[in-house]
């Protein structure tokens, strides 16, 4: 059971995507299979609304502040081990020995993790999973895909995910109860911090399904591009027309551009 | 020398006094950027009726401190691409104070969760006669990857003016454009103008 978990990820994302490539569609090309993507997040919705953000809400009145830093503090210095490594396998060796150095730091000094010390020496924290690792070395993010329970994903990320899930040590533990338990909180505890964010995309967002999904590819291609990113074609696009009408130049911007993403360019385009 | 030293590391130690400064066209974008952050956030520290919640007073802030230094014109004209043409002087108008209304109300609320953040100011570099630049900003938590904040910016002859903020790598501009180009192949410029007034109405009656 526990192995045929991750294998089963590992083939639905291909599965789906095979599947389902001719289905409805609002012609987008990085959403081929919106129709399938929006029932998918119409079903992660609603057990949200029903299940997982009454428990986190009932989590966040429950513990102090203090005491969830303490779980996210606790949990995140597991994922720094994975951060470590992904930064390793991305080449970026300074990063990696940094991530490396919080780990030691953070499980003696900061108690197993529970408090962040190295952050508060100033050694920052990264951002790294097995799906930027393969951005970085320039695999496509190919379609969009909203994945049951984990939600937004793309082909590559959630072939990503199935090696972080086979990575973690937290789902991986011997012992079924403590692990299901582990599980459980830190997936309350990471949707508690997510409930400020809700109000924000309920007020910005026409469509929540759009929105979510245009942040979750805008978000994911500046990671791999360490935060800075060139504009998206789409963007240097539209940029270039309220330049021209200004006779303003773009020339060196537009050339910055990288042939691997060209794949972002949207559907009205 | 020393004393330059010593001005520049107060006006990072007591944002009030950087804030007070007063802001001419000639202030450098990043200045700028540094010196209405620091003075919103000051009086969001210290404004209860914001800190618990009313929003309209946090909208009030925006409006006055934050506004002034905002481009809608062209942050609507980048967030519809190439349908921006399509719509005539009124409709672009019309499009452009209803997105305002759309990211004041989404930035205040923005504001208030990240009131508790410090945030950092990134080392700044600008080509002499660059006319178009971006600021970078982070808002660092412990605990938590230290989350970019990018400010881009237009020199016009009013002074540098803001037309994309990116949280995180997203760009608020750009994370409309799908949504506003669908809105527009299915009815047209005045339907994605009735879908914005109808969302801010249900906005402000959410509140």
């Amino acid at each position: 059971m526990k192995k045929s978990i991750p294998t089963r990820f590992a083939l639905l994302p291909m599965a789906v995507a095979l599947l389902l490539g001719g289905c409805a569609t609002s012609g987008n090309p990085r959403d081929p299979i919106e129709g399938f993507n929006r029932a998918v997040f119409a079903f992660n919705d609603g057990i949200d609304r029903a299940v997982v953000k009454p428990v986190a809400k009932g989590y966040v009145a429950a513990l102090p502040g203090p005491v969830r830093s303490g779980v996210s503090n606790f949990f995140g210095n597991i994922d720094d081990v994975f951060i470590a490594v992904n930064d390793f396998l991305q080449g970026k060796v300074p990063d990696a020995i940094n991530d490396v150095g919080r780990v030691l730091v953070n499980t003696s000094l900061g108690i197993l993790g529970v408090r962040d010390v190295a952050s508060e020496l100033g050694v920052e924290k990264h951002k790294a999973d097995f799906g930027l690792t393969l951005g970085h070395w320039g695999v496509g993010a190919g379609p969009y895909l909203v994945l049951p329970f984990f939600g937004p994903s793309t082909v590559r990320d959630a072939t990503g995910l199935v090696l972080d899930v086979k990575a973690d040590p937290v789902a991986n533990l011997p012992d079924v109860p403590v692990r299901n338990s582990l599980v459980v909180t830190r997936d309350i505890n990471l949707r508690a911090q997510l409930l400020p964010a809700d109000k924000i995309v309920d007020e910005a967002a026409l469509d929540r399904y759009a929105y979510i999904r245009d942040a979750y590819l805008q978000r994911r291609r500046s990671l791999i591009y360490d935060g800075n990113p060139p504009r998206d074609n789409a963007a240097e696009a539209a940029r270039s027309d309220v330049f021209a009408s200004r006779g303003a130049e773009t020339g060196p911007r537009l050339a910055s551009n990288r042939p691997m993403e060209s794949s972002t360019t949207t559907a009205h385009e | 020398m020393k004393f330059l030293v010593l001005l520049t590391t107060l006006s990072l130690l007591l944002p009030n006094l950087a804030g007070a400064q007063a802001l001419t066209p000639d202030t450098p974008p990043d200045v700028l950027v540094k010196n209405v952050t620091n003075e919103v956030l000051a009086i969001v520290r210290k404004d209860k009726d914001i800190q618990s919640g009313n929003h309209q007073k946090a909208i009030g802030l925006v409006e006055t401190k934050v506004l002034p230094h905002f481009d809608f014109t062209r942050m609507t004209q980048l967030s519809l691409g190439r349908d921006w043409r399509k719509a005539t002087p009124e409709q672009q108008k019309t499009l452009a104070d209803q997105f305002r209304t759309l990211l004041v109300r989404t930035y205040s609320s923005a504001l208030n969760e990240y009131k508790s953040q410090v945030i950092e100011f990134k080392p700044f570099k600008m080509k002499p006669g660059a006319t178009d630049v971006k600021v970078q900003t982070q808002i660092s938590q412990s605990g938590s990857r230290p989350i970019p904040l990018d400010y881009y910016l237009e020199k016009l002859p009013q002074g540098w003016k803001v037309y994309d903020i990116e949280v995180d790598g997203i760009s608020l501009v750009i994370n409309y454009r799908e949504s506003f180009a669908s809105e527009v192949r299915r009815g047209g410029i005045e339907g994605l103008i009735k879908t914005l007034e109808a969302k801010n109405r249900s906005d402000a009656a959410g509140k």
